[in-house]
């Protein structure tokens, strides 16, 4: 067996950290630990691109990195740092699922994404095609974050990693998505942070928590 | 001016002026006039279209033709009718004390911008800035719906924005694998993702992929339209939020979506196997269209029921478009737009009946006919037409739907029949007593304005009957793009 590029086996390495860190915020309970995690996998992601930038040549991608590493490494992290504060949020109580069920879910959901992945990255020509998996991975690791969690902000952190699974999905496939759309993407997201921000506050106020199992009175009766 | 630029323009700067001066005395005839310009401008937009034909603006960033030109001009217009309609209704919810001023800024700010969504998504090429313009469309509905800030009305905003978030990520999913499938024909340009490069490319789009990535487009999108199993923000958005946003809930951001899912459907036809995009929209949608009738019958607020009835209204018309071919996607759109009309009025005239009554409670809101004839005549023409009684037009449209099923799709008849049928039976039976009936009510400070509701009721009745022919013209077009 040939033994793969530097470069190869960098972006190898940045996803599994991408996947390392979706399952540790999957186990982390406290809430500015959880924020941390997602400035690390955010960088993670930024490094990656990084790599596959260099040795792709793809220019634009270059952009892409810049605004990962503004928004999801400094800006994003920096505004929930701030909420956590204003809200004074301190220990997540224990989900709905313990700990190790959750990871045990986890490993099932990382088996099924890398089979749906499969076909998809065989047919790719980009140097970061094996880590499709990883990402779509990720996708899903977030995804069940974002049910088993019981409070507003770690559910939004959780939405926002599927935003980072998502993008290494784009990067991985197609060297990311062009540079207006991506600006997009990022306008909305931050919109959306800024505009839960808002809404925490409001709920905090109605409810005096963040505990969203306050928020299961609207049901088909 | 350009009509296109003025149609984007108008509401976005006023959206932004709104947010700055929202509370100033003239903020109201801001947003009306803001509301008639974009109506205008698309008006005319619409004419320079349908007599000149498809055109791009701004290099190819923009495209328009007679599909969306179409959606764009009911955009507006509703958009204009429920500008109309929200000057007295909010005056009489802060007069009741419901709303401040603040809020009031809040919400005439983010209505516009929201208009500026929609119209953005309906008119872009790219179809990754669609996915941006949808996203942005729930952000900034997202707090208009927790208006009231009442416990209830915040858990609504707070489903929303997660179910939607997390229907759109999928969608997202679903453009990125798009783009990967067509940056494999149409190279590493900027191009890939304008929707005209694709649909003349569509047929060398590598299968697996695009199968894939309708499914996940589908669904993503299916979110925002309403589609089963994810449609649950759906009744609770439209019940606790302001009367006007329900209306433009229901009447435009489900039309929006599923437009978007229809130009999809459009690239995913040429490159998968035949009938896969159709029979999946025709799956989601029977059994949207089945659960929501059920769920009819069960619901105790007025606002509730008619937002199921959209979930059913969408369900159908996903159902039409499955079935494909020029005489369903002509009969998809018809009904379309006539729910669109018929269900905003319908809103019109239960915001003004809850307010008189001051509940949305159905068994507390009694008597229409004698508090005010006229909220009560709306409401009644409005159930006879939403639920499909001849002369309105969503009869001639549901007639074309199942006329067409029982030709192709006879096993899904019954079916048909069955959930119109209870969904008929619930609605009526609910409505009736509200109508006519004993009653005790108040007089509202302002007098409501009633007028919007008769004109879209106007409308959807003409077009029941008579159909002009420029109109014919232009939807058997926009029905024979679809395919």
């Amino acid at each position: 067996m040939i033994a793969a590029p530097l470069s190869l086996q960098l972006i190898n390495l940045f996803a599994a950290v991408i996947l390392l860190l979706a399952f540790a915020m999957l186990a982390q309970r406290r809430v500015l630990a959880l924020v941390n995690l997602f400035a690390l996998q955010g960088l993670a992601l930024c490094l990656s691109t990084l790599v596959v930038a260099a040795t792709s040549g793809q220019a634009h991608l270059y952009g892409s990195a810049a605004l990962t590493l503004a928004l999801k490494v400094v800006l994003l992290p920096w505004i929930l740092h701030r909420l956590v504060r204003k809200l004074q949020v301190k220990a997540d109580v224990e989900g709905l699922v313990n700990i190790p069920a959750t990871m045990l879910i986890g490993v099932a959901l990382v088996i099924v994404a890398f089979n749906v992945a499969l076909p998809i990255s065989q047919m790719a020509s980009t140097i970061g095609r094996g880590t499709l998996g990883i990402a779509l991975a990720s996708v899903m690791l977030a995804f069940l974050m974002m049910i088993i969690r019981t409070k507003a902000i770690p559910q939004v952190i959780g939405f926002l990693a599927m935003e980072n699974g998502l993008f290494l999905a784009a990067t991985s496939a197609t060297y990311g998505m062009p540079m207006v759309v991506e600006l997009g993407i990022a306008l909305d997201v931050l919109v959306g942070v800024i505009i839960l921000g808002v809404f925490f506050f409001q709920i905090r106020d109605q409810f005096d928590s963040l505990d969203i199992r306050h928020l299961e009175k609207l049901k088909e009766r | 001016m350009d009509a296109l630029v003025l149609t984007l323009a108008i509401p976005l700067a006023s959206g932004l002026l709104l947010a700055l001066f929202g509370e100033r005395g003239w903020a109201p005839r801001l947003n009306l006039a803001a509301s008639l310009g974009t109506f205008l401008a698309a008006a005319l937009l619409t004419v320079e279209v349908v007599a000149g034909g498809p055109r791009f603006a701004f290099g190819e960033a923009f495209f328009i033709d007679s599909m969306n030109v179409f959606f764009v001009a009911l955009t507006a217009f509703v958009g204009l009718t429920t500008s109309i309609f929200s000057g007295p209704y909010m005056r009489n919810e802060r007069s009741h004390g419901r709303l401040t001023a603040a809020r009031l800024r809040l919400y005439k700010s983010m209505f516009q911008l929201f208009m500026f969504t929609m119209l953005a998504a309906l008119t872009t090429n790219n179809l990754g800035i669609l996915w941006v313009a949808m996203e942005a469309a729930t952000l900034t509905t997202v707090l208009l719906v927790s208006l009231y800030r009442t416990p209830a009305s915040l858990e609504a905003a707070w489903k929303y924005f997660i179910l939607c978030g997390v229907g759109i990520a999928q969608a997202l999913f679903g453009t990125i694998l798009l783009y990967f499938a067509a940056e494999r024909v149409l190279g590493e340009t900027g191009n890939a993702l304008l929707w005209t490069h694709l649909v003349s490319v569509r047929g060398q789009l590598e299968p697996v992929v695009m199968a894939l990535s309708f499914i996940f487009l589908l669904v993503g999108y299916g979110t925002k339209v309403g589609l089963a199993p994810l449609h649950n923000w759906l009744p609770d958005a439209h019940a606790e939020g302001p009367t006007p946003v329900s209306a433009v809930l229901s009447g435009l951001l489900l039309n929006v979506a599923l437009y978007a899912i229809l130009r999809v459907k459009v690239l995913a036809d040429g490159a998968t196997a035949p009938g896969f995009a159709g029979d999946l929209m025709m799956g989601f949608g029977l059994l949207t269209l089945l659960l929501a009738a059920f769920f009819l019958s069960r619901q105790k607020d007025i606002k509730r029921l008619f937002a199921y009835s959209s979930i059913e209204h969408m369900g159908l018309i996903t159902f039409a478009f499955g079935m494909g071919g020029p005489v369903a996607n002509f009969a998809g759109l018809l009904h379309m737009s006539m729910h669109s009309l018929t269900k905003s009025a319908i809103f019109f005239a239960v915001g003004h009946a809850a307010q008189k009554c001051g509940t949305q409670a159905m068994e507390d809101i009694r008597g229409l006919m004698r508090i005010n004839p006229v909220i009560g005549w709306g409401l009644m023409l409005g159930t006879l037409a939403i639920l499909g009684l001849p002369p309105f037009g969503v009869f001639a449209s549901e007639f074309m739907i199942l006329t067409h099923a029982m030709k192709h799709h006879p096993w899904a008849t019954p079916v048909l029949l069955l959930a119109l049928g209870v969904a008929f039976a619930a609605i009526f039976g609910k409505v009736q007593p509200m109508v006519f009936g004993d009653t005790h009510a108040r007089r509202l400070p302002h007098a409501p304005a009633i007028t919007p509701v008769f004109v879209h009721l106007a409308l959807v009745l003409m077009l029941g009957l008579w159909m002009p022919p420029y109109l014919v013209r232009w939807f058997e077009e926009a029905a024979r793009m679809l395919g």
